[in-house]
């Protein structure tokens, strides 16, 4: 058995870790590339979104180099991305791959159902060396999320913007490589340090809260690597999610950890009661979090005809003027011009910085 | 007599404007850019030479639109903006009060609405691009009527039909479907633009509060039916500023006299050889050097590396940089 799977972020990092832990050979597809997305678009239905089209063409390039059993994430509710493990499955098997495929389907309610899941993958191992396996990743998702947390946190301050982007992308090979939990995290802390040692600037630098729907905001390759470019931009970026707090929601129905899952939906009161499926409800949960803690503005992104996040879109209008934070909704699709982001996202920061400090801005060209 | 330059390169077309310290324009230049940017700022930039004298000078550079990048490695700008930014400058020092700004260019349309002169909100097209000047431009070759003339055949009309203009496909089928009724051309023409007004306050307005002062300003504000079909809808009065074509470069302009005299710096500005006298060429390749496989563009003058744009990675963007030009080398053997 060779496994692969989707591309998510540094997801790979951890999941490769998993199944090593396991004994299984796994080949991560290429990274998303232009042919990707070709792929994926020329063999997807044209009004699925971005995430499934991406999808594809990651299995596609995969199994081209031999992947033979793909792992996918299964789902439910109104967002279309619990039926595209099936869709997906459809589409290959047109195509003449041979392959298995093994669906995460979240827990319905306890643990040993998900260990069960598990069990099926790991045949390899007893059910002791499973659950040192699972908190072995586990550890390591923390870390890689932890080092995006700093990347996102210093590269906007940070004077040499290229030095920071050379450290993140070394720091995560570096995490790759540790093979054990203490490595993880002696790694980790040695690159904290050298990241906050990189000099910065004197000028000012906005607060911007990333929200909106998972898959676009964890794969740079699906948002014109967004928050390289606000950071360029002296902004320092907040997400609304992350890795792991996705695979504690998604996969593991928060049987890991307890998440501020409960306090970002009570946040999204009055705006939005309702569970809408996908992100909806979060996306407004946050923009309210945001706004309490004084962020200078919102990002909502999400891939082009996301239905929760048009949902959470038309609501965002009033959460922005009642609770006094700008906010730019940008979606995402095949496009490789990055002109119109990029005026998009540097207009957006100027009008912030322009805000906060006044007129004087402007002339000083500091955005 | 010092001059600053603002240049403005739109993807239909490329705007030149010359303005004095006082903010008077003293020559514009409106060109199309045809597919070929390259071509239309050393046109452009010879056009506005044309007419300079010898103690004439350029004392500041400002870029805007979306060749932005390209304009300034060519002329050698002291500021590089974001359209938004132009816009909002040059509508709020004609216009100290303007409370909103709409700005149809040929594939962008935006809002910008402000507050003491600062923007407060502002929002683009998304992914159509209907209602814009390409749409206007083809439409009008459809109809057989030049585009100049396309906003007073508009007036003509005494009731224009109702057109679809949710979207620009169906935009064209109803309209061809009107023609084929019988309908007059003028209450056809007039039709359209209520519903590319309609279209614009829907898709890019989205519920924004416009409120008055209001300027319309870009190449569609040359169109006297669509600035009639704004005042009947909005019930507001638009003002359509003398030189609305060139607002982004105006915008520009005013930017990068602020940044000279505020830094009280030198230009960057390369000066007439450069422009001029150099062969400029872009070429573009895929990078192999990683999985990206990103495309690189490169400008070059007379064969040497002026830019290189496209990688995600910056490898190529960095090589230019004095202290790795070495280790990159200059030619781009990707």
């Amino acid at each position: 058995m060779k496994i692969t799977f989707p591309h998510m972020g540094n997801m790979h990092i951890a999941v490769k870790a998993l199944f090593k832990e396991l004994k299984i050979e796994t080949i991560p597809p290429p990274p998303v590339s232009q042919r990707t997305l070709e792929l994926g678009v020329k063999y997807s239905p044209e009004f699925a979104c971005l995430p499934l089209k991406v999808n594809v063409g990651n299995f596609i390039e995969a199994m081209e180099i031999g992947a033979d059993t793909i792992l996918m994430a299964g789902g439910w509710g109104p967002c279309r991305f619990g039926y595209y493990a099936q869709i997906e499955r459809d589409i290959l098997n047109d195509l003449g791959f041979s392959f298995d495929m093994i669906i995460l389907e979240a827990p319905e309610s306890r643990v040993t159902d998900l260990l069960n899941q598990l069990r099926l993958i790991g045949e390899n191992v007893s059910i002791w060396q499973m659950v040192k396996a699972v908190n072995y990743t586990w550890h390591k998702l923390k870390a890689i999320d932890y080092w995006e947390k700093c990347y996102e946190r210093y590269l906007g301050p940070a004077l040499d913007k290229q030095a920071v982007n050379d450290l993140y992308n070394q720091g995560l090979q570096q995490i790759d490589e540790a093979d054990t939990k203490q490595k993880v995290t002696r790694t980790l802390q040695e690159l904290e340090t050298q990241i906050k040692q990189i000099p910065q600037h004197n000028k000012p630098v906005l607060n911007i809260g990333l929200i909106g729907e998972v898959y676009t905001i964890l794969e740079p390759a699906t948002n014109y690597n967004i928050i390289r470019q606000l950071g360029e931009l002296n902004v320092t970026i907040s997400r609304s999610i992350y890795m792991s707090d996705w695979v504690n929601d998604h996969l593991l129905k928060g049987m890991v950890i307890k998440s501020n899952h409960k306090h970002i939906v009570n946040c999204a009161e009055p705006y939005l009661n309702y569970w809408v499926g996908g992100h909806g409800q979060e996306t407004i949960g946050y923009a309210v979090d945001f706004a309490r803690q004084k962020y200078d503005g919102l990002i909502q992104i999400g891939p082009l005809t996301c239905m929760p996040e048009i949902v959470a879109q038309s609501i965002l209008g009033k959460v922005s003027i009642e609770q006094g934070i700008p906010c730019m909704t940008l979606y995402f699709d095949e496009h490789s011009g990055t002109a119109g982001i990029s005026t998009r996202l540097e207009a957006f920061v100027d009008m912030l910085g322009r805000k906060q400090v006044g007129q004087q801005i402007i002339s000083e060209g500091g955005f | 007599m010092d001059f600053y330059l603002g240049v403005d390169i739109g993807s239909v077309s490329s705007n030149f404007v010359l303005m004095d310290s006082q903010g008077k324009i003293h020559e514009k230049v409106y060109l199309r850019t045809e597919g070929n940017p390259v071509r239309a700022i050393s046109t452009g930039y010879s056009i506005l030479k044309k007419d300079m004298t010898q103690n004439q000078q350029i004392k500041g550079v400002g870029t805007t639109g979306s060749g932005r990048l390209l304009a300034a490695v060519m002329l050698g700008a002291d500021v590089v903006k974001n359209e938004i930014t132009a816009h909002a400058v040059a509508a709020s020092n004609l216009y100290p009060e303007v409370r909103t700004i709409i700005e149809i260019g040929g594939q962008d349309s935006k809002m910008i609405l402000l507050k003491h002169g600062i923007v407060n909100d502002f929002a683009m097209n998304t992914v159509c691009a209907a209602g814009t000047g390409s749409f206007l431009d083809q439409q009008a070759a459809r109809l057989g009527v030049p585009i100049e003339q396309f906003g007073d055949r508009a007036l003509d009309s005494s009731g224009p039909v109702r057109i679809a203009g949710r979207c620009g496909v169906f935009a064209e089928s109803d309209m061809i479907h009107k023609q084929q009724m019988g309908y007059p051309l003028e209450d056809i023409i007039m039709g359209l633009c209520e519903a590319l007004a309609r279209n614009y306050l829907n898709n890019v307005g989205k519920g924004k509060k416009i409120e008055e002062p209001l300027v319309f300003q870009g190449g569609v504000a040359a169109n006297l039916g669509i600035k009639k079909a704004f005042e009947k809808i909005l019930g507001m009065q638009v003002m359509v500023p003398e030189h609305y074509d060139v607002m982004g470069a105006i915008g520009a302009a005013y930017l990068a006299g602020e940044t000279i005299e505020h830094n009280r710096q030198a230009t960057s500005f390369r000066g007439d050889d450069f422009v001029l006298q150099g062969k400029f060429s872009s070429i573009s390749r895929e990078c192999s050097g990683c999985a990206n496989m990103c495309e690189v563009v490169c400008i070059r003058r007379d064969g040497e590396a002026l830019a290189y744009w496209g990688d995600r990675c910056k490898k190529w963007e960095n090589s230019l940089q004095p202290s790795s030009k070495k280790a990159a080398g200059d030619t781009m053997a990707i």
